[in-house]
């Protein structure tokens, strides 16, 4: 039974790729465009599927740079719109990400990454700038249609862009899921979005990034680019998210995010069995980083192992964080498969809980691929 | 011949348009002078404070409004001078007007 | 009072007639805030604005227009624009006025891109807008360079046109040949109405206006993508003086860009007939 036809609200298994369209939709998403890309393209046979019954559309972009564009504009008319790819689309798109970002438009922006190596992409403003995203990682179906719906709400309450940091397994596994309308809390109206109305009234609006003012010939870009900065310092204090599981006791703290950390999880489990002492830190907003709860969650530990897959990327806020006031070490690797998915050897809690045991030894624990 | 000239042959007995110059923002472009098809624009030797040149009116304007269209700075406000009751138009359209 | 007519008499132009008479024209165009701007002494671009503007209120659109802006001079006359507008970036401005229509299909939605902006950066966006059909009416302001920075070749550059980065002309063994973006356009199957209009003297910039009207009213009408290509004089980037602009637009640009209007109602126009 599709979406369309069972009943409302009813708990389905459903792939993440239907999952996340539905979640959006949920939420009010009424744009999207995309480009196919691997293991993105689903997501958009979703919504164009899904949108037309909801009055919405989707348009197949010819490229990911006019696919955040279609985007842009349906956002800066006031609609809940969102676009996607993986990493190399949304490399292709930071301009534009960029951009919409000083233009304070509230948009959705999907990845559905082959593996963890975006991370830096996602987290560090990935265009051209002073800037960053609110980035929501979620390690499961179910919390992908949660911090979905979290994202269009975010993004225009802050009016800002939001990155959804999904990947191959959110993407292609199913999970029964039950989705419904969550409410956030109420939203100022959307009075700065353009309609066309108030044209020939001295008031009428620019949605732009360059500080471009009606009336006025000049741009103050200090004032304006302060003005991004003022509201990201006010972000980063509101939007931090995370999951702590067994720090209170534990003498090796291992952090790691997405659905790498479910690896994780139970990796622990036969850690803990084996009566190591063993917690997890799990942040959920990559950017703003928890860097508080996880000095709190760290602090007693005798060392926090960074479980990653890639050559080391998060591992620098967790060092960020911590300052070195408890010693750090890396346990992931570069772990891909043959066609660079992001479906690798480290994706087993048996070679974690092997890793996490010489880190807790303090044994050296080794680089590169991982195998 | 001129427009002027032409003018005062079709029988008219003075301007029939007039405008009025922004000269403070014109920039000297002097775009509006081959613009003109009665060619009642010229360029003045007459500069404004940020230095450029003005064109000035002469006799024979027809309120057609092309230098109005012509002005990237939008320094032309165009007029039509309506007929006297007898049918004449007036050769003095602006009384205050010293010789 | 002589009632002689002096045709060396100057004219005060400081203030209105007083005599009775009715004003035809206004300085500002219609939708403006003010009409003060930076933009190079005999610029073409506030000419194309300005019946841009004109048209939108006169067909009733003032208060449905969107206008989507590319990044070019004409960015700085955004301040100027009384209409609801979205800046958009580099050559994007089709893939924006696209979401844009989508969402707000009721409304007037334009682009306004120079040739840098459209036919380099953004030649794909404005060819897939046209292909797919979208009702929405893209508007070029070619004047053979990229104006803002300095005076560049563009791909809408003439064989010979001397820039800064073809200092001896174009070459077509160098530089290859200019776009004709207007033909390529019309030749799409989901164009509905494309024309080339011109602003070099005021019988230009009439039909400039004219072509203007009936691309808005083909979107009016639902008809499908809308194209109004305009020349302009950049008598800066094209290293002239100012004077020469409105005969240099004509005679070279003009030549190979040529004026008229190249698709009505979905149809071709033979021009040679």
């Amino acid at each position: 039974m599709s979406a369309a036809e069972s009943p409302p609200n009813q708990r389905r298994l459903m792939e993440g790729s239907e999952a996340i369209a539905e979640a959006a939709i949920a939420a009010g998403c009424r744009f999207f465009s995309g480009y196919p890309m691997t293991p993105f393209t689903e997501v958009l046979e979703c919504f164009a599927k899904r949108l037309p019954d909801e009055g919405g559309h989707c348009i197949n972009s010819e490229s990911e740079i006019e696919a955040i564009g279609q985007a842009w504009g349906a956002a800066a008319t006031g609609a809940r719109a969102a676009t996607g790819s993986t990493g190399q689309g949304l490399s292709l798109m930071q301009e534009s990400m960029s951009e919409i970002t000083r233009a304070e438009i509230p948009i959705v922006i999907f990845n559905m990454a082959r593996g963890q190596g975006d991370y830096f992409q996602a987290t560090r403003g990935g265009g051209h700038g002073d800037y960053r995203h609110i980035v929501l990682a979620p390690e499961s179906v179910g919390e992908a249609t949660e911090l979905t719906q979290l994202a269009f709400h975010l993004a225009d309450q802050w009016r800002h862009p939001v990155v959804i940091y999904g990947d191959y397994l959110i993407a292609h596994t199913a999970e029964a899921v039950q989705i419904e309308k969550i409410n956030f809390g109420p939203l100022p109206d959307k009075d700065w979005a353009v309609d066309g109305s108030l044209g020939g009234t001295g008031r009428s609006r620019n949605v732009n990034p360059i500080g471009m003012e009606k009336g006025s010939k000049g741009i103050d870009p200090n004032k304006f680019w302060q003005k991004l900065s003022d509201k990201e310092d006010r972000i980063q204090e509101a939007e931090q998210r995370f999951e702590v599981e067994q720090a209170e006791d534990a003498e090796l703290l291992i952090v790691a995010f997405g659905t790498l950390a479910r690896f994780a999880r139970a990796a622990i489990r036969d850690l803990r069995a084996d009566g190591l002492k063993v917690g997890l830190f799990r942040p959920i907003s990559l950017w703003p980083f928890p860097a508080q709860a996880l000095r709190d969650a760290a602090s007693g530990c005798k060392r926090v192992a960074v479980l990653e897959q890639n050559a080391g990327q998060m591992i620098d806020d967790v060092q960020l964080s911590l300052l070195g006031s408890v010693p750090v070490v890396a346990i992931g690797g570069i772990s891909t498969d043959a066609a660079g998915f992001g479906i690798g050897a480290l994706l087993d809690s048996d070679r974690i809980a092997a890793r996490a045991r010489d880190a807790y030894a303090g044994k050296p624990v080794p680089r590169g691929v991982v195998s | 011949m001129s427009g002027a000239e032409a003018n005062k042959k079709a029988g008219h007995k003075g301007p029939r348009g007039s405008v009025v110059i922004n000269t403070e923002r014109c920039k000297g472009c002097e775009l509006c002078v081959p613009a003109c098809p009665p060619g009642v624009l010229r360029m003045s030797s007459r500069r404004n404070a940020s230095g450029y040149l003005l064109p000035e009116l002469i006799e024979g304007c027809t309120g057609c409004s092309a230098c109005l269209m012509v002005c990237p700075d939008f320094c032309f406000e165009v007029y039509q001078l309506e007929d006297a009751p007898d049918g004449s138009t007036p050769a003095n359209i602006r009384k205050e007007a010293a010789q | 009072m002589s009632n002689d007519y002096d045709p060396l008499r100057v004219i005060p132009t400081d203030a209105p007639p007083t005599v009775a008479c009715r004003k035809k024209g206004s300085f500002e165009p219609a939708l403006t805030l003010m009409g003060e701007h930076d933009l190079c002494p005999g610029c073409g671009e506030p000419l194309a604005l300005r019946q841009i503007l004109d048209s939108i209120e006169a067909l009733g659109h003032a208060q449905d227009a969107i206008g989507v802006i590319g990044i070019g001079c004409y960015t700085a006359l955004t301040s100027l624009m009384d209409i609801d507008l979205i800046q958009a970036l580099h050559g994007r401005a089709p893939s924006v006025a696209t979401g844009a229509k989508r969402m707000r299909p009721d409304n007037l939605i334009f682009t306004l891109q120079g040739d840098g902006d459209m036919v380099n950066e953004g030649l794909q966006e404005v060819i897939h807008t046209a292909a797919r059909g979208e009702n929405v009416t893209c508007i070029l302001l070619n004047n053979g360079v990229f104006g803002e920075t300095g005076g560049h070749m563009t791909s809408t550059t003439v064989l010979g046109q001397r820039t800064k980065n073809s200092i001896e002309g174009r070459d077509a063994k160098q530089h290859g040949y200019p776009i004709l973006i207007g033909d390529l356009l019309a030749g799409l199957q989901g164009t509905a109405y494309c024309a080339r209009a011109s602003v070099h003297d005021a019988k230009g910039v009439a039909r400039t206006r004219r072509f203007l009207d009936r691309a808005f009213t083909s979107q009016e009408k639902g008809q499908g993508f809308s194209f109004v290509e305009i020349l302009t004089m950049c008598p800066t980037g094209w290293f002239i003086p100012t004077a020469e602009g409105p005969n240099y637009l004509d005679e070279e640009l003009g030549a190979i860009h040529e004026v008229g209007e190249l698709k009505k109602d979905g149809v071709l126009i033979d021009r040679n007939a």
